[in-house]
């Protein structure tokens, strides 16, 4: 007797795309195939795709010390919603996680209440303050493989050069909040038509090409795994793939916002599309869109960035940056880059998956594995009226979506069902 | 009309009945007992969140000639120090039983969210370097009582055009009229997509000086003099200044306009400030008659019913 099987799907699995059931016996796996008897619980899943739950490289779970934003509990909820079953926590978080300890405290926090696997990334520099390297390998330890001071980039060359060095030695990735500092400082959108209009100081496209050329070189220096978060900019998805055909060990992730809007929705000065690096113009989208599609750009990250009512609903230029995502993410990227089965759950699983070093998500669905799944219709056109984080700054709440995640599974447990 | 915020979607009949208006409220202005009953029982509030004098006054005196009520609020006593939001500072005035909210705000679409927020007419008096339409109006209006119409004067707007929404609200509603618009100013403080714009544009102003009816001198921010954005107040001066001998070579009917506050010896000469041909008063009264016309419009279709 299985715990659970899935019928009628289209199923991503390790020998391709197949119209198999999948059978669940504790937490893993039991068996793909047809006619596998009986089970507690049969999901239909006529007309969706079946494949490896979605992995988030970039979420930003507010705990430890921003909870009225957004909790381990509320925001894995909403990953799960999403059709997540596994998410790097950002560590620009109150203390940052700079310490083995810190991140220590996020696994044992996710083990009590998460309903995703919960990786905490860690940060670069202690306290985030681009000066001296935080405890690395006291993080290495403690489970972190992605180290980032993300909400600012590493600013200080030299600095970045030595972090670099030394995460290269330990195997893991530095990824990089790729802004300059000095060309955004003043800036509260895209500079362009928009910003011009509005009189508004914008943030140029070069402060991303600028900071993304400088650590291509660093890369190249330094042998390290280098990842670019949010890109935004067609000039940034060129010099990544420029950088690859280099040889250099570089990933880059692109988010669900920077696919589906543009500066044109700020004309509204809607806090809800402010966050950094701002939305972008529309060649900037397309860009983005064909580097997801070929591949250049890896993967798709949320960047899912609670903030409180208290914090949008205020003028544009007084509202603190990001968008929540998680619930979307999967819709979003089926309605804007329209991908086959099988290159949408690379995307969305198999390559953050590999990137983000989760052995047990992100890969297709084959006898004896972890079960983690997620049960995606990319064929429904729906219109989300509420959200289960904490937080409501979603530009998405009201919109048209296309592709849903209809079940969520985390370890052989349901988290989601529609 | 609910609610004026910019001159960017106004069309020319709207602009003009506003500007005919303005000249009636003018000829009010005039009289022995300058006020009119048209507005009694209303109350408008100047909600001023970035420090502002003649602007504020400007309405307050406007609405006063309309014998409304004004509440006028400050930043810098309120409970705005007490980390109020903006929010909540507009709820709870709206809730005193106000029917009327002129905004100034540091940031671009302030204005735009107290409209959201609140049942009343939203005037904006000044969003970022955004908008500020009852500038513009009573800059046409200025124009118009000088020329009789807009329609094909030139019209060069000097200086930090970058960082104005003076020349932002001007530059709709002088087109709107039917004038053209060049731009001068140094690369750093013009749009960086002028093409965008319905506007020309120049970067030196002798070059265009010979053919323009009215030369519009924009305040220069004495403190971007630093370098950061031109390299001195002097080079300035030198270049985009309306010195004396600048203004001789005008042509004889072209006048001279700014909004305030201006910096004599900066952007304008000592004496060129105080010529006939140097329409700064004049703006400033016709701005009482350009905010009671608006004030009138917003409120008054009520208040006859």
């Amino acid at each position: 007797m299985h715990d659970l099987v899935l019928t009628g799907g289209s199923v991503l699995t390790d020998k391709g795309i197949r119209d198999v059931d999948v059978a669940i016996v504790d937490g893993r796996i039991e068996a793909i195939g047809s006619d596998l008897g009986d089970a507690t619980q049969t999901i239909d899943c006529d007309g969706a795709w079946v494949g490896p739950g979605f992995v988030d490289m970039h979420t930003h779970l507010r705990e430890p010390g921003h909870e009225w934003k957004e909790d381990i509990a509320s925001g894995t909820a909403a990953g799960a919603a999403g059709g997540y079953t596994a998410v790097v926590a950002m560590p620009n978080t109150d203390p940052p996680i700079d310490a083995g300890h810190l991140a220590r405290f996020v696994a044992d926090q996710a083990r009590r209440s998460a309903k995703t696997e919960v990786v905490s990334a860690g940060c670069l520099t202690l306290g985030r303050a681009g000066e001296r390297m935080a405890h690395l390998d006291e993080l290495w330890d403690a489970g972190v493989r992605i180290f980032t001071d993300d909400g600012d980039a590493v600013r200080n060359a030299s600095v970045l050069r030595t972090a670099m060095e030394y995460v290269a030695q330990l195997g893991g990735i530095v990824a990089q909040h790729a802004v300059d500092p000095d060309l955004s400082a003043a800036g509260f959108m895209h500079e362009g038509a928009v910003s011009s209009r509005l009189g508004m100081y914008g943030i140029p496209r070069e402060a991303d090409n600028v900071l993304i050329a400088r650590d291509i070189v660093l890369a190249k220096m330094t042998g390290a795994r280098y990842h670019v978060q949010h890109l935004s900019t067609a000039e940034g998805v060129a010099l990544v793939a420029a950088a690859k055909g280099d040889g250099i060990d570089i990933t880059a992730e692109v988010t669900p916002h920077h696919l589906m809007f543009d500066h044109e929705d700020v004309r509204s000065t809607d806090s809800n599309f402010k966050m950094m690096p701002p939305l972008r113009d529309p060649r900037d989208t397309a860009a983005l869109i064909e580097g997801l599609r070929s591949g250049v750009i890896d993967v798709v990250a949320t960047d899912h960035a609670p903030q409180a009512a208290t914090e949008k609903d205020v003028p544009f230029e007084h509202a603190l940056n990001g968008v929540t995502g998680l619930e979307w993410a999967g819709s979003v990227t089926n309605g804007e880059v329209a991908l086959d089965q099988s290159l949408f759950f690379d995307r969305m699983s198999v390559a953050p998956a590999r990137i983000a070093g989760f052995p047990d998500h992100g890969r297709p669905l084959a006898a004896g594995i972890a079960a983690n799944i997620v049960v995606f219709d990319p064929e429904v056109v729906w219109v989300p009226a509420n959200t289960v984080s904490k937080s409501v700054n979603a530009p998405y709440l009201g919109r048209e979506l296309k592709g849903k995640a209809k079940t969520t599974i985390f370890n052989g447990a349901i988290t989601y069902v529609e | 009309m609910n609610h004026l915020l910019s001159t960017e979607h106004l069309d020319r009949t709207e602009i003009e009945d506003l500007l005919d208006e303005s000249d009636g409220f003018a000829e009010v202005l005039t009289r022995p007992i300058p006020k009119v009953p048209a507005l009694r029982g209303k109350t408008v509030a100047t909600m001023f969140f970035e420090p502002s004098t003649r602007t504020r006054m400007s309405f307050e005196k406007a609405a006063k000639a309309l014998s409304a009520d004004t509440v006028s609020f400050s930043p810098g006593t309120s409970a705005l120090s007490k980390g109020e939001s903006l929010k909540d500072t507009a709820l709870t005035v709206r809730a005193m039983g106000v029917d009327l909210m002129v905004v100034r705000h540091k940031a671009t679409g302030a204005a735009w969210r107290l409209a959201e927020w609140l049942d009343i007419p939203i005037v904006n008096g000044g969003d970022g370097a955004h908008q500020h339409p009852t500038q513009a109006l009573l800059d046409c209006l200025t124009i118009r009582q000088r020329f009789g119409s807009l329609d094909d004067l030139r019209i060069a707007i000097v200086g930090d055009i970058k960082h104005s929404r003076v020349a932002r609200s001007n530059i709709f509603a002088m087109t709107t009229l039917g004038a053209e618009v060049v731009l001068v100013g140094p690369p750093t403080l013009l749009p960086i997509d002028p093409e965008a714009w319905p506007v020309t544009v120049a970067y030196g102003i002798d070059d265009i000086l010979d053919d323009i009816d009215v030369v519009y001198l924009l305040r220069v921010q004495t403190e971007r003099g630093g370098g950061s954005v031109f390299p001195s107040l002097s080079e300035y001066t030198s270049r985009f200044g309306m010195t004396s001998a600048r203004f001789a070579r005008l042509k004889p009917e072209g006048i001279v306009m700014h909004p305030g506050p201006m910096n004599r010896g900066v952007e304008i000469d000592y004496d060129v400030a105080d010529d006939d041909r140097a329409l700064i008063l004049e703006q400033v009264s016709n701005g009482v008659a350009t905010r009671m016309a608006v004030l009138f419009r917003l409120l008054g279709g009520e208040h006859d019913a």
